[in-house]
């Protein structure tokens, strides 16, 4: 009788700290969604330093092919276009560099938001996970990635003689702003891509003629004046310029370029966040 | 006499019983949801047939007004056919689906044991994967590093703790799963189908580990298809069929019932 009661009092102590999950509460998603990412981030930790370490265990080059991989890149186009093409571009190199580096970030958490939600399906259907996390993870990895493929374009900037000026300092704002709308994006398509597996290959199509519509690699000079006024409805030229600008030129981009790049990102964040998060709860039985 | 014999049998489950507290409430909770009639995966195909108005939804009903309550230490067993909803029972209680109706309350941690080891990377290490498995099944980073050595100890992996897990047999990373997804005692434990893990030595070690959750109040779910399996291990075990509650209690009287229906010849 006493080891009842004392084991009857120790479950009651226990009892007060038991979390309690309730179905009947209705959170808003918007809020819930972010307070459970807040809860798993060291799983969000794990999940990029998964990505960013099987990416070179088995590569003999290691964590140095990142950085190469933008460079062979810019060595072909570099040749390309001034030797074939014949642009009149100063410091094509750095222009391009600086360019790819940004466009790759976009386009590598967009993809990848897609495909760690599908390798994640499997989990989801089993275990509790944040839905948002696999979004989350893909942009922590392309942030890894970005921030170390700034290593060789410093390099090429200083091997080439473009000055590197103070304004580089506001480097932070464009990627900030650059990865609240690769996020945005890469929510809408993860969302999509959960119910229909053949997104991810239209998206890729996508990709390659969005990169081609912007100038990433092409200077905008090429484009005739009168069609040029269509680059302002590209939210990725204006990421790309504010973030080429204090690279490239040494000075700031127009506060008019900043404030369509700041609107563009913080837009499609928040349509993303609401689209994704309101099904979420879904998504476990679509995938 | 025999309530003497009574209390030794079910001398595991001292803290279940009519007093002990509800910690799994289902108040007419259903799941349903509307589906294509034909699974459609490609976006052009659906563009296609939604311009040919041929997309026909079907309402699925996975679950149908289920009010069941789980007491504290109970081992609860349920059972059905394919397809009867079990599966997504589970689900709900472990957060994975919310019902589309009704209500589900769960007090406690929840852990599920099924799949052990899903979410392991092949090119990483033991080590490496241990906290990547451990943080997936929501504990801290914090929380792995306590309990790590305790782990591999479990598991006896010491000698390939850093090795790629593309390296070991499919024993040892079950081994490794059930010593993570084990690390701590959960309140509630979710098992799909009893697993046998690794030899019969590692599976002594599992059962004890399992009856000392038992002994130490955790709550056990419990599907599957053996029904002598039930009727040894379970305090209670609720019969579902097509999403639909038809009987719950003890567990050779549902077993029974459940046989009665399938099979009324015998």
């Amino acid at each position: 009788m006493a080891a009842r009661s004392n084991s009857a009092t120790a479950r009651s102590r226990k009892s007060e700290e038991k979390p309690i999950y309730d179905s009947a509460e209705r959170r808003l998603p918007l809020i819930e969604e972010l307070r459970e990412l807040a809860r798993y981030r060291d799983l969000l930790v794990q999940l990029i330093a998964r990505n960013i370490k099987t990416r070179y265990k088995r590569s003999a080059l290691g964590i140095l092919w990142t950085m190469l991989n933008p460079l062979l890149m810019m060595v072909v186009l570099t040749f390309v276009f001034s030797a074939v093409f014949r642009f009149q571009t100063t410091h094509y190199a750095a222009y391009a560099l600086a360019g790819l580096s940004l466009w790759n970030f976009f386009a590598q958490t967009t993809t990848g938001a897609m495909s760690e939600l599908i390798w994640g399906g499997s989990l989801m259907n089993r275990i509790y996970l944040p839905r948002a996390i696999f979004a989350f993870t893909a942009l922590g990895t392309g942030l890894v990635n970005l921030l170390l493929s700034l290593v060789p374009l410093f390099a090429i900037m200083i091997v080439t003689g473009v000055p590197i000026r103070p304004a580089i300092l506001i480097l932070p704002l464009p990627i900030i702003l650059t990865a609240m709308f690769a996020l945005g994006v890469a929510l809408i398509l993860s969302r999509v891509a959960a119910y229909f597996a053949d997104v991810m290959e239209m998206y890729q199509i996508l990709l390659m003629a969005w990169m081609y519509l912007t100038p990433v690699i092409y200077p905008k000079e090429i484009i005739p004046e009168s069609y040029r006024w269509l680059f302002n409805l590209n939210p990725m030229y204006h990421l790309l310029e504010i973030f080429r600008a204090p690279l490239y030129v040494g000075w700031f981009a127009g506060v008019k370029t900043m404030a369509a790049a700041a609107v563009a990102s913080i837009l499609t964040l928040a349509f993303g966040w609401w689209y994704f998060s309101r099904k979420a709860d879904e998504l476990a039985y679509r995938i | 006499m025999s309530l003497l014999i009574e209390s030794e049998i079910s001398a595991a489950s001292a803290t279940s019983g009519e007093d002990a507290e509800v910690v799994v409430r289902l108040t007419d909770a259903s799941v349903e949801y509307r589906a294509p009639r034909e699974r459609i995966r490609s976006f052009k195909e659906y563009a296609i047939r939604l311009l040919q108005g041929r997309v026909e939804h079907e309402e699925f009903k996975a679950l149908r007004e289920v009010s069941l309550e789980i007491r504290e230490g109970e081992v609860f067993g349920i059972i059905g056919h394919n397809g009867a909803g079990k599966s997504t029972l589970l689900k709900i209680v472990s957060r994975v689906m919310k019902p589309t109706r009704g209500r589900v309350w769960v007090k406690g941690r929840v852990a599920p044991l099924l799949e052990l080891g899903a979410g392991f990377h092949p090119e990483l290490s033991g080590r490496e994967n241990v906290f990547l498995n451990g943080t997936l099944l929501g504990y801290t980073h914090a929380e792995m590093e306590a309990r790590f050595d305790e782990i591999v100890d479990f598991a006896e992996l010491w000698d390939f703790v850093d090795a790629p897990l593309r390296t070991y047999s499919t024993g040892m990373a079950v081994r490794l799963g059930f010593a993570v997804a084990t690390a701590t005692r959960p309140d509630i434990l979710i098992i799909d189908e009893v697993l046998a893990v690794g030899d019969e030595q590692f599976q002594e070690k599992c059962t004890a580990r399992m009856k000392g959750f038992r002994q130490s109040g955790t709550t056990i779910l419990l599907v599957t298809h053996n029904s002598s399996v039930v009727v040894r291990m379970c305090d209670r075990a609720a019969w579902l069929d097509h999403g639909q509650l038809r009987a719950v209690g003890d567990p050779q009287t549902v077993i029974d019932q459940y046989h009665q229906a399938y099979h009324p010849a015998i």
